[in-house]
């Protein structure tokens, strides 16, 4: 009977252990049938090197579109590598230039460290690619970034904001995790708004990504009593936790709303919401530059600089489509 | 009533004591900086129901989940003399779980609610067998043997949901996590009163108290006067877990959004340390479940006050963790005790006078 | 004689609140001795020891070593001065080197350099004889080589007394014999060993004199070869013949006919040799034999409280299966625990839950004793045994020794059981409690309960029980009842030789 207890436990363990090794690191060394000689035929051999999908749903769109984009329907033979740890990115982007693929497509964990490798695979003639992340290396040792400029998703939002022409903007502002790239670049232009004197900050704080306390921060402007009519979230799930606060005040939102919902990454979910006319507006930095970097590879268009700056998008409740939903939206 | 009060005073500090002043000196602090803290008022939400609004329903409403398992936290805590550090992560995969049985069904009926919540207490469940079995089973010390799923409990909640934040959107769910129509409190707080009751009927119908206590403060002894010290820990594990798919499924469905990653993110600190203002020992031996649900909403309370003081969020830590030190050093040994003392000298003193008196 | 004296305690006093605990004792050790220092429990051996190592300041007497006066402050003093002791419990780290063990904390190994130190250690150990590598990790060891490393470490400090705590308890035959020959040799180097043991028979194979105390009081100091074993025991345990009062009736001869309550054939656990016990309903007896002789051990197996490794067990001829301590008590067996502080009290819970833990135990987890319930039975057991407590909800921690004992008691007689053991219910509280404790032993016997007693003190076991068994080095040597049931005959069969006669 203890032998028996003693196995279940051994089998408990090993099995929460490989969840846990799965949920880290899914898909890695996931690659193609590998062993075709290299130029016997036309099919290019592409290895990318990813933060794995895991990491978030904008990271789950941007590895899907990769995949998608860089299939063998499309010509290519695919090699990928997902790992949060630059470490491991390296020795991987290490193996892709020893196994001899065509081009090598990188969005770093870190921004340092790549110099070797990149000079390396110059080396061996392989063409790299930067995707969604910069790294610090010289300009000659990549073909091209193509790169999300966070700052500008801000703008664009806040241009948004503006273009609604309210005779007042007091705004409650969601912060993300201080710090983050997504939080500096959408935080940015609400607080030169703030600075201009534009725009009024009812409150600023930061909820970590976390709904839960999103909700706790809009709960404690109402309490206080104090007006606002616009809830500036840094991602949609704070802006949900927003809302859940002004449903239980009685407090009406969205299109023809009392306060003015605004969002980011396009989740499905939360485009539909826009659709439903509960939000007003849903940011996204863009996740999707797979074609872009195809089209470079495959001459279909060539880049006027290094650093390629990927469109971002902007939803409004008014005009969001079913369309747009099903190309843009994150997740299910 | 009365023998209660006695006893309470007589006792100089009784475990409750700290808690309470502590509650007492927020409600006065607040009372003083905006005498409307605490005013309670009734409005129409949303859904057209009539509910009631304020800051203090804010902090009993959003202390709901740490109130649950601060409890459960409680037992463990009393059982093994340590903490599991893996209630936020656990509670996560339970989330994770009420979230895809509800997605999996054609359509969100009650029989499913009950259906998704009952399998993220049998998950939770499990993952508290397991960290107890480390413990009891392994003798690993509880902070580390919860750490193995403090670290991948998450990523195991991410693969639940194939690393989505999928959402949720049901009549029920939004009367399970905010209001049931025609009840102005908030339903999470009716859940905190439906526990503390489970806890009491356990309390009442089982010997569990008296067992765990005794495993807690003396095992050798326990075990000599018959007791399975292995089966109270592993116990106490099991009921952490149905505490932690209780709040997984409160978190989850107040929003009607799983997040995997900032679902009860950094409760399981809150948690700890609500038992130990509560007078907890986090050594284990006795414990007042009372206390530590009072813990909880000192937690809260204190976090809805630095909100309402338009302390930024990031500050907020700093200032929970100065007054968490306070009360935690007040609680202590060494001061209870000096603190006894001198409470002896006084009632010495005053025995004294009113001898000469007489 | 007096050139070779090497320590001499002249008058040693010391007082502990309410207790004399050592009454002008006289302790002298030479040069290139191995000197035996015996007694019961509390006796004052381990108290005279603390005294010569700095742990207690005496109140009275005078200790010089080499000729010379000291004073001696604290346990680094005594070192310094060349006092070292070898505890029981090993204090050294495992997870360090042999080497590492023995330099480690020293003020005069602090600053030596690794390579040389070990290069040192290795020379100790080769001139001590210990099957020891300098290099290897102390955890390594087997205990016996633990402890020898602990006695180098102390004689590389110069040690001229070196004061052996029951350093053999844990050691099996062959480990005992390295210790030995290592004593031996420290010996024949001029150091002066203090050995505190248990064992008899140890006592003859290795020491050169022996000096016995007795209720903190010097008995006196013997040459070894001189002092039969008998004798030795006679004199540990005191020859008060004259004062025993029987306070048991009639007890020979009826209660053979009683039916067999509870025997045990073969009886083995982690901790006890296998052995053959019983015991008729109605009937005390009790283990007897030295502090470590097994009898502890015994009851524990009994009771299922350390792991049973063989033979079997019957209630009223029916075979039982105890493997756990509820087992037995589900078959109407309590049990006392010898160390009331260790395996007794739940010091932080009341008198009251303290009393019904047991009773809730055998309830079962779903059947919890109503607080008014058990309040009552809480009032009924302070008052039937009379144990003196501000209320039954204080915490049990806080009352004195004897009423803790009676609060455990209480617990057990609760359970109403059929067969009682209490393992040295009487250590540590007064007089008059140990009476009363005595005549319920009696009492509950009459009412048809089987008690099996331990006590260290053989007159107490001697009042109370009708048959002792009586155990050496941890095996049964002996059964004695009807006439042989005199304290003489005890310490006849406990030191070994003529027993059953």
């Amino acid at each position: 009977m203890k032998r028996l207890k003693a196995l279940v436990l051994a089998g408990v363990l090993a099995v929460s252990l490989v969840l846990s090794a799965c949920g880290g690191n899914s898909g890695s060394g996931n690659s193609g049938s590998g062993n075709e000689g290299k130029g016997g035929n036309s099919t290019i051999k592409v290895g990318v090197v990813n933060n794995p999908p895991s990491e978030s749903g904008y990271r789950e769109a941007n590895v899907k579109d990769m995949e998608a984009v860089f299939s063998a329907a499309n010509g290519y033979e695919l090699k990928t590598f997902y790992n949060i740890k630059n470490d491991e990115q390296l020795q991987a982007a290490q193996g892709f230039i020893t196994e001899g693929v065509d081009y090598l497509l990188i969005s770093a964990a870190e921004t340092t460290g790549w110099d070797d490798v990149l000079k390396k695979a110059k080396e061996a003639g392989i063409k790299v690619y930067l995707f969604d992340r910069m790294i610090d290396v010289d300009e000659s040792l990549y073909e091209a970034a193509v790169v999300s400029d966070m700052a500008k998703e801000g703008e664009t939002a806040v241009q948004w904001l503006l273009d609604q022409n309210l005779s007042e903007y007091k705004v409650i502002h969601i912060q993300g995790a201080m710090g983050s790239d997504a939080q500096i670049g959408r935080t940015g232009a609400l607080d030169a708004q703030f600075a201009s004197g534009k725009m009024k900050k009812v409150v600023q704080q930061t909820a970590s990504w976390d709904e839960a306390e999103a909700k706790k921060i809009v709960e404690s402007v109402i309490n206080s009593g104090e007006d606002f009519n616009v809830i500036y979230a840094e991602n949609d799930g704070m802006a949900k936790g927003a809302v859940a606060a002004l449903d239980d005040a009685g407090i009406t939102h969205g299109v023809n709303g009392k306060v003015i919902v605004m969002g980011f990454d396009c989740n499905k979910w939360a485009l539909r919401e826009l659709k439903a006319g509960a939000w007003n507006y849903d940011g996204q930095c863009s996740p999707f530059q797979a074609q872009i970097i195809s089209d470079l590879i495959k001459g279909n268009k060539t880049a006027s600089s290094k650093k390629i700056i990927n469109e971002e998008k902007g939803f409004d409740a008014k005009t969001i489509t079913d369309d747009d939903i099903n190309t843009y939206g994150l997740g299910e | 009533m009365k023998k209660n009060t006695k006893s309470f005073f007589q006792g100089g500090l009784g475990q409750l004591t700290i808690p309470l002043i502590a509650i007492a000196l927020l409600v006065l602090f607040n009372l003083i900086r905006d005498p409307g803290f605490f005013e309670i008022g009734i409005t129409h939400n949303n859904d057209g129901n009539i509910v009631l609004a304020g800051n203090l329903i804010s902090i009993i409403n959003g202390a709901s989940e740490l109130a649950i398992l601060a409890m459960g936290m409680t037992l463990v805590t009393a059982a093994c003399g340590g903490q599991d550090i893996s209630v936020g992560a656990a509670a996560a995969i339970a989330g994770s779980t009420f979230v895809k049985i509800l997605k999996s069904a054609p359509e969100i009926n009650g029989g499913i609610v009950v259906l998704a919540f009952l399998c993220a207490c049998i998950v939770a469940m499990l993952f508290g067998a397991f960290n107890g079995t480390l413990v009891a089973v392994f003798k690993i010390q509880p902070m580390i043997a919860t750490l193995i799923l403090y670290t991948c409990g998450r990523s195991i909640a991410y693969w639940i949901n194939g690393g989505a934040t999928p959402t949720i959107s049901s009549p029920i769910i939004s009367a399970l996590g905010s209001f049931i129509p025609g009840i102005p409190v908030p339903t999470p707080v009716l859940i905190v009163v439906c526990v503390t009751i489970l806890f009491k009927l356990l309390f009442h119908f089982t010997s569990l108290e008296i067992f765990t206590q005794s495993v807690g403060i003396n095992q050798s002894a326990a075990r000599l006067n018959g007791i399975n010290a292995t089966f109270i820990k592993l116990l106490s594990f099991i009921i952490l877990g149905v505490c932690v798919a209780i709040a997984g499924s409160i978190g989850v469905s107040r929003l009607g959004l799983i997040n995997h990653e900032t679902l009860l993110i950094d409760v399981e600190m809150d948690t700890i340390l609500a038992v130990a203002i509560g007078g907890n020992s986090l050594g284990g031996g006795k414990f007042k479940i009372s206390g530590s649900i009072i813990g909880a909403y000192v937690i809260q309370m204190l976090t809805t006050t630095l909100y309402a003081m338009k302390v930024s969020s990031t500050d907020v830590k700093a200032y929970k963790a100065i007054v968490i030190v306070l009360l935690v050093v007040i609680g202590s040994p060494v001061i209870k005790a000096k603190f006894g003392k001198l409470m002896e000298k006084v009632r010495g003193r005053m025995q004294e006078s009113a001898a000469k008196g007489a | 004689m007096q050139d070779n004296t090497l320590l001499q305690m002249r008058h040693i006093e010391k007082r502990f609140p309410g207790v004399l605990a050592l009454n002008g004792v006289d302790f002298t050790l030479r040069k290139g001795e191995i000197h035996a220092l015996m007694g019961e429990n509390g006796a004052g051996k381990s108290t005279l020891i603390k005294v010569l190592t700095g742990v207690y300041q005496m109140d009275g007497g005078q200790i010089t070593l080499d000729g010379k006066s000291i004073t001696i402050h604290s346990p680094q003093d005594a070192q310094s001065q060349g006092i070292s002791t070898v505890y029981q419990e090993i204090t050294l780290c495992p997870n360090l080197t042999v080497a590492e063990n023995m330099f480690i904390g020293r003020e005069d190994g602090a600053w030596v350099r690794h390579k040389l130190y070990e290069k040192r250690a290795d020379e100790i150990l080769a001139k001590l004889g210990i099957p020891a590598r300098s290099s290897q990790q102390l955890g390594d060891c087997s205990l016996a080589v633990q402890q020898m490393v602990a006695i180098a470490r102390a004689v590389d400090q110069k040690c001229k007394v070196l004061i052996l705590d029951e350093p053999t308890s844990s050691l099996d035959d062959k480990e005992v014999k390295m210790l030995f020959d290592l004593m031996r040799n420290l010996k024949s180097q001029g150091v002066g060993i203090i050995f505190v043991t248990h064992f008899l028979e140890q006592v003859y194979e290795v020491s050169d004199r022996i000096t016995v105390l007795r209720n903190g009081e010097l008995v006196g100091e013997y040459l070894t070869e001189q002092l039969p074993q008998v004798e030795l025991v006679a004199k540990m345990i005191g020859k008060e013949l004259d004062e025993l009062s029987s306070l048991k009736e009639a007890p020979e001869g009826e209660e053979e006919e009683k039916e067999v309550f509870y025997e045990a054939k073969n009886l083995s656990s982690s901790d006890a040799m296998p052995f053959n016990f019983s015991i008729r309903k109605g009937e005390v007896n009790g283990f007897t034999g030295l502090l470590g002789s097994g009898r502890s051990e015994c009851v524990r197996a009994i009771f299922g409280a350390d792991k049973v490794t063989g033979g079997s067990t019957f209630i009223k001829g029916k075979q039982i299966s105890v493997t756990r301590p509820i087992d037995a008590m589900k078959s109407g067996i309590g049990y006392l625990a010898e160390d009331r502080k260790r395996d007794g009290i739940i010091a932080e819970l009341s008198v009251r839950e303290n009393i019904i833990l047991a009773l809730q135990v055998m309830n079962g987890f779903f059947k919890p004793i109503s607080r008014s319930e058990s309040e009552a039975f809480a009032d009924e057991y302070i008052k039937v045994l009379n144990i003196k407590t501000a209320s039954k909800e204080t915490p049990v921690g806080s009352l004195s020794g004897g009423n803790q004992q009676k609060v455990i008691l209480a617990r057990w007689l609760l359970t109403h059981p059929d067969y009682l053991i209490l393992d040295e219910p009487t250590r540590g509280i007064d007089v008059g409690t140990k009476l009363e404790i005595q005549k319920l032993v009696l009492k509950l016997a009459e009412d048809g309960v089987s008690v099996t007693f331990i006590s260290s003190e053989v007159e107490e076991m001697l009042r109370t029980c009708s048959r002792l068994i009586v155990m050496r080095d941890r095996h049964v040597v002996g059964e004695l009842k009807g006439q042989d049931l005199n304290q003489e005959q005890v310490m006849k069969t406990i030191a070994g030789g003529e027993a059953q006669g």
